[in-house]
C-alpha cells in the first residue's frame, strides 16, 4: 500500500493517463449509447441543447484521448482501443430512463474527468520526479484538459436548470 | 482515496484476518509506515468516531467506520479488477497499491461501469492473497 498521493515513475505516471483515456473512450461511448438508447418518443423529444451537447461530449473525449495518446507515446506505452472500451460499456450498459437521466450520466461524466486530472495534476505536481517527458508539456495538457472537463461541468449543470 | 480511507480498510483487512481487534504491528506491516505513523493515525479516526482503541488489544472498526471501510475496499476491487481485466496487467496488486492513493472513488465508480464485479463484493476479497477470490487471475488460496 503506498500513503500519499504522487506520481513516483514514469511507468505509474503511464497507467494513470492510460486510465484517462479509458476514462474518455468511456464518455465517448455512453454519449452515443444514450442516444441510440432512448425510446423513440423521447429519443424525438431530446431537444437541439442535449442532442448537441452530447455530440459535442463525444468529439471533446475523443480530442482529449488523442492528446493523452501523445503524452503516452512518449513514456512508451500503450492504450487500449477504443472497440475494446466501446464493447466492455455495451456488455454492462444500462440505458437511463428518460433525457434526464442522460443529463445526470454526462454530469457524472464530466464531473468524474474533471476530479480525476485535478488528482493526478496534484500528485504531478508533488514528485519531484525527472519524467521521460517534458514536465511543463505534461501539465499544460493536463491544465488544459481540467479545463474543458470544468467547462463540461458548468455546461451541462446549465442545461440541468434551464429544464428544472 | 485519502489517507483515512487507507487506514480503516487495513483496519477492516486486519480485524478479519486476526478474528478480533487489528494490531498496530499487523498495520504498520500492511500500511508499510511506522508503528508510530499507525499509532498516531489511530488516535485521530477515534477522535473522528470511526475506531475504538483498545490497549494492548488494538483498534476495531465503529459502525460509522466498517461503512467507510467497506466502501474503501470496494474502491479498490474496483481498481484490482479494472487493472486485472481491462488493462491486462500482470502485476495488478502492486499497482492496484501505488494506484489507490490517487483514484478517488467518484474515478473508481466510472471504470465500475465497465467491469464484471460480483454482486457480494467486497466480502470476497481475499486478504491474504490480496485479491477478490472471484477473480480468476487472482490464483489457487493458500
Amino acid at each position: 500500500m503506498s500513503l500519499g498521493q504522487r506520481v513516483s515513475s514514469d511507468h505509474q505516471l503511464a497507467r494513470l493517463l492510460q486510465i484517462g483515456v479509458v476514462l474518455e473512450e468511456v464518455v465517448e461511448s455512453r454519449a452515443a449509447h444514450h442516444l441510440e438508447s432512448l425510446p423513440e418518443d423521447e429519443r424525438e423529444a431530446v431537444d437541439d441543447e442535449v442532442r448537441a451537447l452530447l455530440v459535442e461530449a463525444a468529439e471533446e473525449s475523443a480530442d482529449h484521448r488523442e492528446r493523452l495518446e501523445a503524452l503516452i507515446d512518449d513514456l512508451d506505452a500503450e492504450t487500449v482501443a477504443y472497440e475494446e472500451i466501446n464493447a466492455l460499456v455495451d456488455a454492462q450498459y444500462g440505458p437511463p430512463e428518460d433525457t434526464d437521466g442522460v443529463l445526470y450520466d454526462q454530469l457524472c461524466n464530466e464531473e468524474t474527468a474533471y476530479k480525476f486530472y485535478d488528482d493526478l495534476i496534484d500528485a504531478i505536481e508533488a514528485s519531484d520526479v525527472e519524467f521521460a517527458l517534458e514536465r511543463d508539456r505534461l501539465l499544460e495538457t493536463l491544465y488544459d484538459i481540467r479545463e474543458e472537463e470544468k467547462e463540461g461541468v458548468e455546461e451541462v449543470t446549465e442545461i440541468m436548470e434551464e429544464r428544472a | 482515496m485519502n489517507t483515512a480511507d487507507q487506514y480503516l480498510k487495513a483496519i477492516y483487512l486486519a480485524q478479519r484476518m486476526e478474528e478480533g481487534p487489528a494490531s498496530t504491528g499487523t498495520l504498520a506491516e500492511l500500511l508499510e509506515v511506522s508503528p508510530a505513523s499507525v499509532n498516531e493515525m489511530i488516535g485521530k479516526l477515534e477522535g473522528r468516531g470511526l475506531v475504538e482503541h483498545e490497549k494492548y488489544k488494538g483498534a476495531s472498526l465503529t459502525d460509522e467506520g466498517l461503512e467507510r471501510a467497506h466502501d474503501a475496499l470496494q474502491t479498490y476491487c474496483i481498481i484490482e479488477r479494472f487493472l486485472a481485466n481491462v488493462l491486462e496487467v500482470e502485476e495488478f496488486r502492486d499497482e492496484a497499491r501505488t494506484l489507490e492513493s490517487v483514484i478517488d472513488d467518484t474515478v473508481a465508480d466510472r471504470l465500475d461501469t465497465i467491469i464484471d464485479r460480483p454482486a457480494e463484493c467486497p466480502d470476497c476479497f481475499d486478504p491474504e492473497r490480496d485479491c477478490c477470490e472471484r477473480l480468476e487471475v487472482c490464483g489457487p488460496a493458500n
